[in-house]
């Protein structure tokens, strides 16, 4: 990135975000959370411990889960980022089958951290798109993801019952 | 105050040069795992934040020269899942594979989790155990110095971040008579910083079971990641059996000398660092010629 800071502390960045592509100005102290939430307005991403330790801020930046509370914004300058809200973007459904597998599995309840288990296992499932994943993998993909309702049972059951599903369509 | 401005550099060159056009008032940012949360209670003093982690020439982990080098900006993810490490560094993968979660392994880097110098940083504990070398440069100055010597207090490095750029990590190439491994123990397996954890690197004789040196890294035991020196010299020339496994633990929890904190008392800190030992010792040899049973 070049820095074309046109006033003290600001930046333009470019980036990819639920595959719509956008150029802002934005902070040079801006953490990625608050770009997305205050700026884009999309609240779908959560904001609890603020330090990296609960997995509620998780989204996808070029293809990995990351906690978006942690990360500088000038750093989304070229990427490619995925929210909740683009999760079931270009389907005919409003909703991605993984999030009607939580639904069908009983796996929200408060629903806060549900935005972060679903794209922590969206990127899980992604990379491991040819092979079979056992329900402990499933619960390493989603172990930065803190869900204080659940018990977590029927979270892994629905990543599980829906990967099995995928693996039957392939 | 706080930054006004963040670079990203696509070379080295370019982080030295921003870093000596700044004149020590900018610092290096790796993968800011530690540095975000950190700014949030005690704001960064620097007037500007290079970003290293956009650096291919830091991510490389590659073998050059009977040397393993594991680039600076290499992420606790990479080094997981890096086939060279697998192979030659089992101790830093299994270290890597403990770090935080997922989010943050996707994120934090090698020498980012050298530079924050936490006494129990998993991967800081491995790189011990492999003795192995910093790669610094500043300016136009290229140094190395042993991992183990970065390492002043708790939180404390020798490297100064608005100087000096850590370019890699490296070790020999193993042989086929070292082993190493790593072991740690927690309130859970993810987002919990360990109650004790221990790295080591072992050459063994030609008969595949005697000590011929180890090095043994534990934390969190001291202000900074520490070298059992004494339990290394009692396990040389000593032939692994259970019993003698036995004895070392019992070497090493009278070396090491925790303190009591909220993850654990001392005294039993001191006990679980001698089961650390043996069961990462075993498990490591384990079917690979010992006889547990002699």
């Amino acid at each position: 990135m070049t820095n074309s800071s046109k006033k003290r502390g600001l930046l333009t960045i470019s980036f990819k975000l639920n595959q719509e592509d956008y150029t802002m100005e934005i902070n040079s102290d801006e953490r990625l959370l608050d770009l997305i939430r205050n700026r884009l307005g999309l609240i779908g991403t959560k904001e609890s411990c603020g330090g990296g330790e609960c997995g509620a801020c998780t989204i996808i930046m070029n293809g990995l889960a990351v906690n978006s509370c942690i990360i500088p914004a000038a750093r989304a300058d070229g990427a490619e980022i995925i929210t909740i809200e683009g999760l079931s973007k270009g389907m005919e459904d409003e909703l991605h089958p993984l999030q009607k597998s939580f639904l069908e599995k009983g796996a929200v309840q408060c629903g806060y951290c549900t935005p972060g288990m679903l794209l922590s296992a969206k990127a899980f499932l992604d990379q491991n798109s040819g092979r079979e994943v056992s329900r402990e993998d499933i619960k390493e993909a989603i172990s930065g993801n803190i869900c204080r309702c659940t018990g977590y049972q029927k979270i892994v059951e629905a990543i599980y019952s829906y990967a099995l599903e995928r693996k039957g369509n392939n | 105050m706080t930054w006004e401005n963040y670079y990203m550099p696509s070379s080295i060159e370019e982080a030295l040069s921003l870093l000596d056009k700044h004149q020590g008032e900018a610092r290096l940012i790796a993968g800011g795992t530690d540095l975000m949360v950190q700014h949030k209670s005690e704001p960064i003093e620097a007037k500007a934040l290079i970003d290293i982690g956009g650096i291919p020439d830091l991510k490389k982990i590659h073998e050059e020269n009977g040397r393993v080098y594991v680039g600076a900006a290499a992420t606790h993810s990479q080094v997981v899942s890096s086939p060279l490490l697998k192979e030659k560094g089992r101790v830093l993968v299994d270290a890597a594979k403990a770090v935080g979660a997922l989010q943050i392994r996707n994120v934090g880097t090698i020498a980012g989790n050298v530079v924050t110098a936490q006494p129990a940083a998993d991967t800081a504990i491995a790189l011990v155990a492999l003795d192995a070398c910093v790669h610094i440069q500043s300016g136009s100055e290229k140094l190395e110095k042993p991992v183990l010597d970065t390492f002043l207090g708790p939180g404390k490095s020798s490297i100064n971040p608005s100087k000096e750029l850590i370019t890699a990590f490296s070790y020999p190439t193993p042989t086929s008579l070292e082993r190493t491994g790593f072991i740690r123990f927690a309130r859970r397996d993810s987002l919990a910083l360990p109650l004790v954890n221990l790295g080591f690197w072992l050459i063994l004789k030609e008969d595949q079971k005697t000590v011929k040196e180890i090095r043994i890294a534990v934390g969190p035991m001291s202000t900074v990641p520490f070298r059992a020196r004494e339990t290394e010299a009692s396990m040389k020339d000593v032939q692994i059996s259970e019993e003698e496994l036995e004895k070392a633990g019992l070497v090493i929890a009278e070396e090491v000398t925790p303190r009591d904190s909220f993850r654990g008392s001392a005294d039993f800190k001191k006990y679980l660092i001698g089961v650390a030992l043996k069961r990462a010792i075993k498990v490591v040899l384990d079917g690979k010629g010992v006889d547990w049973d002699d």
